[in-house]
């Protein structure tokens, strides 16, 4: 037998490329996907065939036109489709800095497809539901210690749904001390998450984006002039988009509580603070987590996922109403809350994403998440030195700055010699099963890449991410014909974007594309 | 805390010592406390943690939370009617199978290339609610129904420029609850009256209100109590005289056999996507969808992700991307966009792609036909019985119906809580929410009740009311 070498300094791969019909070119006339139980002969004896019973005028008279296609077709297109999406426990995930994509453990999912969860109706007398309402009230019991807050709400399915949560708990704070029309600002920093400025926007505060110092953390001297008596909150990230922690930031919160306003934390940073540092030693009145990032709840294309709020005491009461309670018998949903905002989201949010989150705690405990917290600090700090030692590839600020959990990069000097963007660049990465972010509009930081490795590669995980950057890199200097026509290796070749943006042009759904590309 | 952690843990790769060791000496550190340094010491916590221990193993996990996952019944033990914004129907098969892959389970925010499929999927959900809808323009699926509604009056304050909303007066009232604190400030949300014998919205009142301030109209079909609306095509151009928008909320599973609200002049078309094969998960299943014609003015508002075909370098090959991003906040914008955009529901669209190209357009008719059929003959089997009267309204129900038991002398606290005995779970309770109708419940009927289920609760009602 021959011996198989392999020595490629970078894998070799090829995305899996089906070039799938759209759904609507599948099947034909009478095709069957599934059958549909009917109703039982008794039934249609008494009250007919269903139809003539709708009201004139409001039977479908539109034609239906879903696609008819047989189940093993269906299922076919859409496994075919999945090869075709690079999931998080299927690649080397660093590249989407800040959505922390961690290992999301597969038992977690398995408990959370248990008809005992499944099949639960929302509405359900609580003496039913016993067991889900104690994983929640467990849940928030641990949550409670580990950011300092004194209650959580699961209510929130997002982060951005939590961030306007939080606004609107402060909207509700303000108005009932008669202050809703004096306070009418919220400032944030430049390195939150966009979400941190649009949500409180859109509970009718004007933003102040504070900008970052030299150091790249939040200007304390501008972050001073801007607190005020119109300041509603703070709402900010720590560390921020960059990694860089403020170690001022109770400084900060000190002049927002000093000056009568709430300060709010987006915690969807979180990852390299377990019981290292928590909300409530920083000053904040109010935080929230992201269970589907920090917590390894999967991030299922974009949701369900979980912004789980948690207050102070004091605003116990603002929170979106139901809260899961305890009378030290039974576990019950308290509709009491007298100043509660109301509801952000029917029912009780997302249970299920609450449970895997409680089973991804009870398989660390607190020992694990303090491992969790050091290891992805310590494989952000170690690829931040080994990518840098490629010259080109820079961070901004100060490279003495320790980063926490996740780091924004510039290529600027690599995109002024070689004349490619982090967009380029990027499209390229496809090419090795990997995937590269650059960050969230606008770029404060010019051709920037955000990296958050997190707990989960390996030693091995982070060399070859390492070196495939690298050797793409090198690529832009050498090889630019390679990185012009990237992705080479991917599902599909460049899209031609220029439709986008045109409403002539644009296809949103497949029928506007047949109306719009009909041959004459 | 050196020394404290857990190592070697399977979760965590570079957990162990040694590995450990050689990263920190790679990076000039002592131990994995040097790390962290830019936190004052005055935040740090400085003690362990104060959790639960851990289990030992995933076997132990597993055991430990299926224990208190069994204190739950289900709906599967329990036979249920309850529905009132979250609905009991078949699951397919097919939908458990591809929502569960880890490739789409664990995907996120790659591009249009490593996440061809997850856009793909995305824009053939679309596509089909768009068909489904009879609409052109669908989003990238938000939180639930209440979200969407709260977005598309949103919208139609942004378009008109006005400040107030009007709202069918038979609204869920935590549905009413999203919308307001979604829409305050800016947009003021009054509710209005209902015809107390066909639940139909009040025109009287509507034309009342209908003010050059009215930025939308926003009424349900069927409606929170099950009824269907049929005074749209009067609705619609009673809002469109006035300025105002026409939205309205719809349950996707009725479409089959029901018109869509584009036939009878709905501008948005919102609701929830929960019925299109996703189980219940305690309220966890709900997803939202907001639908517009294809024009500018409307796409524009959307602060949803909206993904478009277009094509690539390569002849025969479909690309995709973002219709118009920058209207979002993820594009320049920040607050400067409309609203905001994050994770929501994007694995539900998907779900819902696939229940609908698996049912087609004979599945979706013969699914609302059956649910028709089996509502109907519950309302009749109801009625039969002493005092109670099957269904409140003098209108037609599609899969929810209102019971009226105020001539049983039973509360529905009193008859729910003897069905629970007999292991049924009976509709919502309305007496708190609807006051005016004394005693009354919200029950659901839908293809998974069998003759033999419905005839088990008449006789169970038949026992409880007449004992």
């Amino acid at each position: 037998m021959k011996r198989i070498i392999r020595k490629n300094r970078v894998r070799s791969f090829h995305q899996a490329r089906w070039n799938e019909p759209i759904i609507f070119e599948l099947g034909s006339a009478g095709e069957r996907g599934i059958l549909v139980p009917k109703a039982e002969e008794e039934i249609v004896e008494k009250v007919g065939n269903g139809f003539d019973s709708i009201p004139k005028g409001m039977g479908r008279s539109v034609p239906l036109k879903l696609p008819e296609i047989n189940q093993k077709r269906v299922l076919m297109h859409y496994l075919r489709l999945s090869q075709e999406t690079l999931g998080g426990n299927i690649n080397i995930e660093i590249g989407q800095g800040t959505c922390t994509v961690k290992y999301n453990p597969v038992v977690n999912d398995k408990l959370a497809a248990s008809e005992k969860m499944s099949e639960l109706h929302p509405l359900q007398d609580t003496s039913t539901t016993q067991g889900i309402l104690e994983i929640i009230h467990r849940t928030d019991l641990m949550m409670r210690e580990i950011s300092g807050m004194d209650h959580f709400s699961f209510q929130a399915a997002g982060g951005s749904q939590a961030t306007m949560t939080m606004a609107s708990i402060v909207r509700m704070y303000h108005r009932l001390r008669g202050e809703e029309e004096q306070r009418d600002e919220i400032i944030t920093t430049v390195y939150s998450h966009p979400s941190d400025a649009a949500a409180p926007a859109l509970k009718g505060y004007k933003i102040i984006t504070i900008m970052a110092d030299e150091n790249g953390r939040p200007d304390y001297e501008a972050f001073k002039a801007a607190v005020s008596e119109r300041t509603a909150a703070f709402v900010v990230a720590n560390p921020e988009d960059t990694g860089i922690f403020n170690p001022r930031i109770k400084e900060f919160t000190d002049l927002v509580t000093a000056a009568g306003g709430l300060n709010c934390y987006d915690q969807a940073n979180a990852n390299g603070l377990y019981g290292v540092a928590r909300a409530r030693e920083a000053g904040f009145h109010m935080c929230y987590f992201n269970l589907h990032k920090s917590f390894g709840t999967p991030h299922g294309c974009g949701g369900p996922g979980s912004g789980a709020v948690g207050v102070i005491s004091e605003l116990r009461d603002f929170l979106p109403k139901p809260l899961v309670e305890f009378d030290g018998e039974k576990y019950f949903l308290d509709y009491d809350i007298k100043n509660s905002i109301g509801k952000v989201r029917a029912f009780i949010g997302t249970p299920q994403v609450v449970l895997k989150a409680y089973s991804w705690i009870m398989s660390l405990g607190a020992e694990g998440l303090y491992e969790v917290a050091k290891v992805a600090s310590l494989n952000n700090v170690y690829l931040i030195k080994r990518l840098l030692k490629y010259k080109g590839l820079e961070l901004p600020y100060r490279e003495d700055v320790q980063r926490i959990e996740q780091a924004r990069y510039t290529m600027e000097k690599i995109a002024k010699d070689t004349g490619f963007s982090s967009g380029d660049i990027a499209r390229r990465v496809m090419d090795f099963g990997m995937h590269i972010w650059s960050s969230h509009h606008p770029f404060y930081i010019p051709d920037p890449l955000t990296l958050e490795p997190t707990e989960t590669p390996s030693m091995e995980d982070l060399e070859e991410y390492v070196e495939t950057l690298h050797h793409i890199f090198d690529e832009a200097y050498n090889n630019p014909e390679i990185i012009k026509s990237a992705p080479n290796n991917s599902t599909i070749h460049m899209v031609d974007e220029s439709s986008m943006d045109d409403p002539d042009q644009w296809c949103p759904t497949w029928r506007v594309y047949e109306q719009k590309t009909k041959e004459e | 805390m050196k020394d404290y952690g857990f190592k070697n843990h399977p979760y965590i790769p570079n957990s162990g010592p040694e590995v450990q060791k050689k990263m920190l000496d790679y990076l000039g550190l002592e131990s994995l406390e040097d790390l962290h340094a830019e936190i004052p010491e005055e935040l740090k916590l400085n003690r362990p943690l104060d959790l639960p221990k851990p289990y030992g193993s995933e076997y132990e996990l597993r055991r430990a939370v299926e224990k208190l996952l069994s204190k739950n019944s289900t709906t599967k033990e329990y036979l249920s009617f309850l529905g009132a914004g979250c609905w009991q129907h078949y699951v397919p098969a097919i939908c458990d199978e591809v929502n569960s892959r880890s490739e789409f389970l664990t995907a996120y925010a790659g591009e249009p290339y490593n996440d061809h499929g997850r856009f793909q999927t995305l824009f053939e959900y679309e596509s089909l609610v768009a068909e489904l809808l009879d609409m052109e323009v669908v989003n990238v699926p938000t939180f639930d129904w209440g979200q969407a509604a709260a977005t598309s009056i949103r919208m139609a304050s942004r378009m008109t420029g006005r400040g107030e909303a009007l709202v069918v007066g038979t609204i869920d009232p935590d549905r009413l609850m999203i919308i307001e604190n979604y829409c305050d400030p800016g947009v003021k949300i009054n509710k209005l009256a209902y015809d107390e014998k066909t639940g139909m919205m009040d025109l009287g009142d509507l034309k009342a209100n209908l003010s050059s301030n009215t930025a939308a109209v926003y009424f349900e079909n069927p409606s929170f109590l099950g009824f269907l609306e049929t005074n749209g095509s009067e609705i619609s151009r009673l809002a469109h005289e006035a300025g105002a928008i026409s939205i309205v909320g719809v349950d996707p599973s009725s479409l089959g056999v029901i018109e869509p609200p584009s036939a009878y002049g709905a501008d948005i078309v919102c609701g929830d996507l929960q019925p299109l094969g996703m189980h219940m998960n305690y309220g966890g299943g709900q997803s939202g969808f907001i639908s517009t014609r294809n024009e500018e003015r409307f796409v524009m508002e959307f602060p949803s992700r909206l993904f478009g075909v277009a094509p690539t370098v390569v002849e025969g090959e479909y690309g995709f991307g973002d219709v118009a991003y920058e209207r979002t906040s993820f594009g320049n914008l920040r607050e400067k966009g409309k609203e905001y955009v994050g994770t929501q529901t994007a694995l539900l669209g998907i779900t819902a792609g696939v229940y609908l190209s698996t049912m087609g357009p004979k599945g979706m008719e013969e699914l609302g036909q059956n649910i028709i059929q089996k509502s109907q003959y519950t309302i009749k089997a109801l009625s039969g019985l002493k005092g109670v009267v099957g269904s409140r309204f003098d209108a037609f129900s599609f899969k929810e119906f209102v019971v009226d038991f105020n001539g049983t002398g039973k509360t529905v606290e009193e008859v729910n809580k003897a069905l629970l005995l007999k292991g049924i779970f009976g509709g919502k309770d309305l007496s708190k929410a609807f006051p005016e109708m004394g005693q009354c419940a919200l029950y659901c009927v839908t293809e998974i009740h069998m003759k033999e289920d419905i005839d088990r609760l008449v006789s169970a009602i038949k026992e409880i009311v007449e004992e």
